[in-house]
């Protein structure tokens, strides 16, 4: 029998394992069941002073420890913790040898706050400068400074912990990445390189700086009380978004290794698609051009028409412009079908978790094929008459799903769009 | 599958301490010219970017103030690629021309955060001190010039290049996989042409920190790579690479004419707890490469740590014929840009039909006197990470 092709005569890929965590708990369990309970993991946040701040809550996860504390080592922590989840499930390989590449999504790295202020109490006086501070540096006392900060760290512990093979890949495609990441790895099955690939995105990046960046940016809501009502995708009244932390990892594999080791499949990768926008650094091009072309191109991918898709899994950040955006861009390329397509934005529940936030919607995605069930927009009161979506607001709703898009537009003009499917077309 | 394309480097975009464009780097390699300066961050020594005029490439003022020193280096020499690819303005290629950039993060604002750590070191360091302070005194727009996909966001707006955008990181590791990636992609069909490259600016005291950290920087005086034997290090480079590569069939029906092929490219991690690891990496991914003339020269980015560079003396010593270049001796180690660099300068002889002239009072360098039909491009990071890459004259 001839191998399984999609329709351009690809290898099919598909996802074994998933490992979830989120403001909202630990786990695929904990999560779906907070999740479509209508919960929220947005809180104020108590790991740093918020003083001064005009943000002052987040999705934080603090149910995991790290010491000592980083952001980077959080994110690497995430990431273990996700995998160990998704390979669990998949069962495949063996401990600490996964037969195939990691592509891992993760926040830019540099030295963080609490590393430099140790090494500037080293220099022993109030008035040095920078230069005092690159000679304070060497010497050995802070090589783990270097060794956590390199870019390619997490990817690169990842790699040596789980045994992934050849060099692991370490991207950033700002609030695409997670999905880029399964981009990579679906682009790698397909081409015949390997028959899995081990898919990550992980953030953890709520630390005063990384607050500060995006709040001087007014990217973020500052809505802060209740924190739980802050991220209102798709409402009137809707400001910015929250910031989150969170990890994703998929088990991807072609549908013949899969089949052939008697492996569950959880759903398939339908397609992918791309496309860059070149308007502005943070803001898309108000006619939706890019982003129509990316859920244009990833609809070619797969092979669909747009009728064929039941629910978007939106980017839905909960940003004045980017939510109109979406809607612009949707309802361009669905016209009359947008308003049969229920849509939602697990952003209102989990927050933004940025570089995770493509891995970890395309799970929710998969686990809204598996269930039958479409997760709540939360704080759906206000709605923007401008949006005329299908929300589903507040309380989840099962409904028939058989192929959601999920959609990723981030800054630097990066569009990128997945459609999971729960069986091979 | 069907048979894999054959992938031409069609573009070069060059700018260093040498310079910018091909004929300066010929030029400046032929004349064994090297950039350094050992004062600026004394005892830390850079090779520092030549004087430019980002105008020439990225004509709106306010784009430039958008950026910080890495985004422009890089923004520039993607459109020098573009320009020797003859891509500048063709609408119709860069809309739907993939591009990966390999990136780190941008400069950060060092006079706020010595200010932070000046307060700090005299007790003046409150509860939300840090907060105001970042609140009060980081510019806003700071962040777009730090986030390390703005380089590829840059080169989109200025360039108007807009297919698929990636942005890998991961210091050196990151543009080989950038390089290996595109060509994997460009192979299967997935892709027709593709921007690659990456930026670095060595003049950054806060980078210097970051490597100070692990004792990797040289110091004192310059030395070329291959004497750093008793005082490992590197120099801090400044550049950027980018290379257009595209399917041989979509660069003939444009009429484009390569400056060589890239045949193939290989990476990965070693377990580096080993001694020897990279030296058995490399030494197991060689035979992947296809070398046919054990006369060929070799570029490569080694750095001058330790001990990854006795690692990869180890390795070329079980190769004795190989004509090796050294680009750390000329440009400084320009990290994330360093084997992209390698394999502009490789496509650049190639297409010259010459080696430029060794640089190395080791004698590990020897001349070559024949035309280069094949060219290895090598890189192992200080840290993490290695990789190969053939590139071969188009007959």
């Amino acid at each position: 029998m001839a191998a399984p092709r999609d329709k351009s005569g690809r290898p099919i890929v598909v996802v074994t394992g998933m490992g979830i965590l989120t403001s909202l708990g630990a786990g695929k369990t904990d999560n779906w069941t907070r999740l479509t309970a209508g919960e929220s993991g947005i809180k104020t946040v108590t790991r740093f002073p918020i003083d001064g701040l005009k943000t002052t809550m987040a999705g934080a996860i603090d149910f995991v420890k790290v010491d000592p504390f980083s952001s980077t080592g959080l994110s690497e922590r995430l990431a273990v913790l996700a995998i160990e989840e998704a390979l669990d499930q998949s069962g495949i390989g063996s401990k600490g040898d996964f037969p195939g590449p990691l592509f891992l999504a993760v926040a830019p790295v540099e030295t963080e706050w609490p590393q430099r202020l140790e090494v500037g109490r080293t220099i022993g006086r109030p008035d040095f400068t920078t230069m005092d501070v690159l000679r304070a540096s060497g010497g050995g006392r802070f090589a783990d400074n270097h060794h956590r900060f390199m870019f390619g760290s997490v990817a690169n512990n990842l790699a040596d912990s789980f045994g992934t093979k050849g060099s692991p890949i370490s991207l950033s495609t700002a609030c695409a990445s997670g999905a880029t990441a399964i981009q990579l790895g679906v682009e790698a099955i397909r081409r015949g390189e390997t028959d899995a690939a081990l898919c990550v995105a992980t953030d953890g990046s709520v630390n005063p700086e990384a607050m500060v960046r995006f709040s001087l940016l007014s990217a973020l809501s500052t809505q802060n009380d209740p924190p739980q009502a802050a991220s209102k995708p798709f409402s009137k009244n809707r400001d910015g978004f929250v910031m989150a932390e969170g990890a994703g990892a998929l088990v991807l594999e072609s549908y013949d290794a899969a089949m052939a080791r008697g492996a569950r499949i959880l759903g398939v990768v339908a397609g992918c698609g791309e496309l860059t926008d070149s308007f502005h650094r943070t803001r898309s091009a108000p006619d939706g051009k890019p982003a129509i072309g990316c859920v244009r191109k990833t609809l070619a991918d797969a092979g669909m028409e747009p009728e064929q898709i039941d629910h978007i899994n939106a980017h839905g950040t909960s940003t004045p412009e980017n939510d109109k955006m979406e809607y612009l861009a949707t309802s361009a390329v669905f016209g009359d079908h947008t308003s049969k397509i229920p849509v939602s934005s697990n952003k209102s529940a989990v927050g933004h978790t940025i570089s995770a936030a493509g891995a970890v919607e395309a799970i929710y995605s998969l686990l809204t094929l598996e269930h039958q069930r479409i997760p709540p927009t939360l704080n759906y009161e206000v709605p923007d008459p401008a949006i005329p979506f299908d929300v589903v607001g507040n309380k989840a709703r099962d409904a028939r799903v058989t192929a959601v898009m999920s959609n990723s537009f981030g800054f630097g003009g990066q569009n990128a769009s997945l459609i999971l499917t729960r069986e091979p077309a | 599958m069907a048979e894999p394309k054959e992938v031409w480097i069609t573009g070069i975009g060059l700018i260093s301490s040498l310079g910018e464009g091909l004929d300066a780097h010929w030029d400046a390699l032929s004349a064994k010219r090297v950039n350094v300066d050992e004062q600026r961050f004394a005892p830390y020594i850079v090779h520092p970017l030549a004087p430019v005029s980002f105008d020439a490439q990225i004509p709106k003022k306010g784009d430039q103030r958008q950026m910080e020193a890495w985004q422009r280096i890089g923004t520039y020499a993607a459109g020098l690629a573009l320009d020797s690819a003859g891509l500048k303005g063709n609408q119709e290629i860069l809309s739907r021309m993939d591009m990966i950039v390999a990136a780190g993060g941008g400069e950060r604002d060092l006079n706020v955060d010595i200010n932070i750590l000046t307060a700090d070191a005299a007790g003046n360091s409150q509860p939300g001190f840090l907060n105001e302070k970042l609140m009060n005194e980081l510019r806003p727009t700071l962040f777009l010039a730090q986030l390390s996909n703005l380089l590829a966001g840059n080169i989109a707006i200025v360039h108007g290049v807009c297919g698929t955008s990636r942005t890998f990181m991961g210091e050196e590791a990151s543009s080989i996989d950038a390089a290996r990636i595109a060509v994997a992609r460009i192979e299967a069909g997935q892709s027709d042409i593709a921007l690659v490259g990456a930026a670095h600016n060595g003049e950054r005291p806060d980078l210097l920190i970051l490597y100070e950290f692990g004792d990797f920087n040289l110091t004192g005086q310059y030395a070329p790579v291959w004497q750093r034997k008793d005082k490992p290090g590197f120099a801090l480079g400044s550049a950027g690479a980018f290379l257009v590569m595209e399917s041989r069939e979509h660069a003939e029906a444009r009429g484009a004419k390569p400056y060589a092929k890239l045949t193939k490219v290989v990476a990965d991690l070693a377990r580096r707890k080993q001694p020897g690891a990279v030296t058995n990496s490399l030494q197991a991914m060689w035979p992947k490469l296809g070398v046919s003339d054990d006369k060929a020269a070799l570029i490569t980015g080694t750095t001058g740590a330790e001990p990854v560079t006795s690692d990869e003396r180890a390795f070329l010593a079980q190769h004795p014929g190989l004509a090796v270049r050294a680009t750390g001796t000329t440009f400084g180690h320009t990290m994330e840009a360093q084997f992209t660099l390698g394999l502009a300068l490789a496509a650049l002889s190639l297409s010259r039909g010459a080696l430029y002239p060794a640089n190395d009072p080791t004698g590990l360098e020897v001349e070559k006197a024949d035309a280069p039909t094949q060219i290895v491009v090598m890189g192992a990071g200080h840290w993490q990470g290695e990789g190969l890459a053939l590139v071969e004259a188009v007959k």
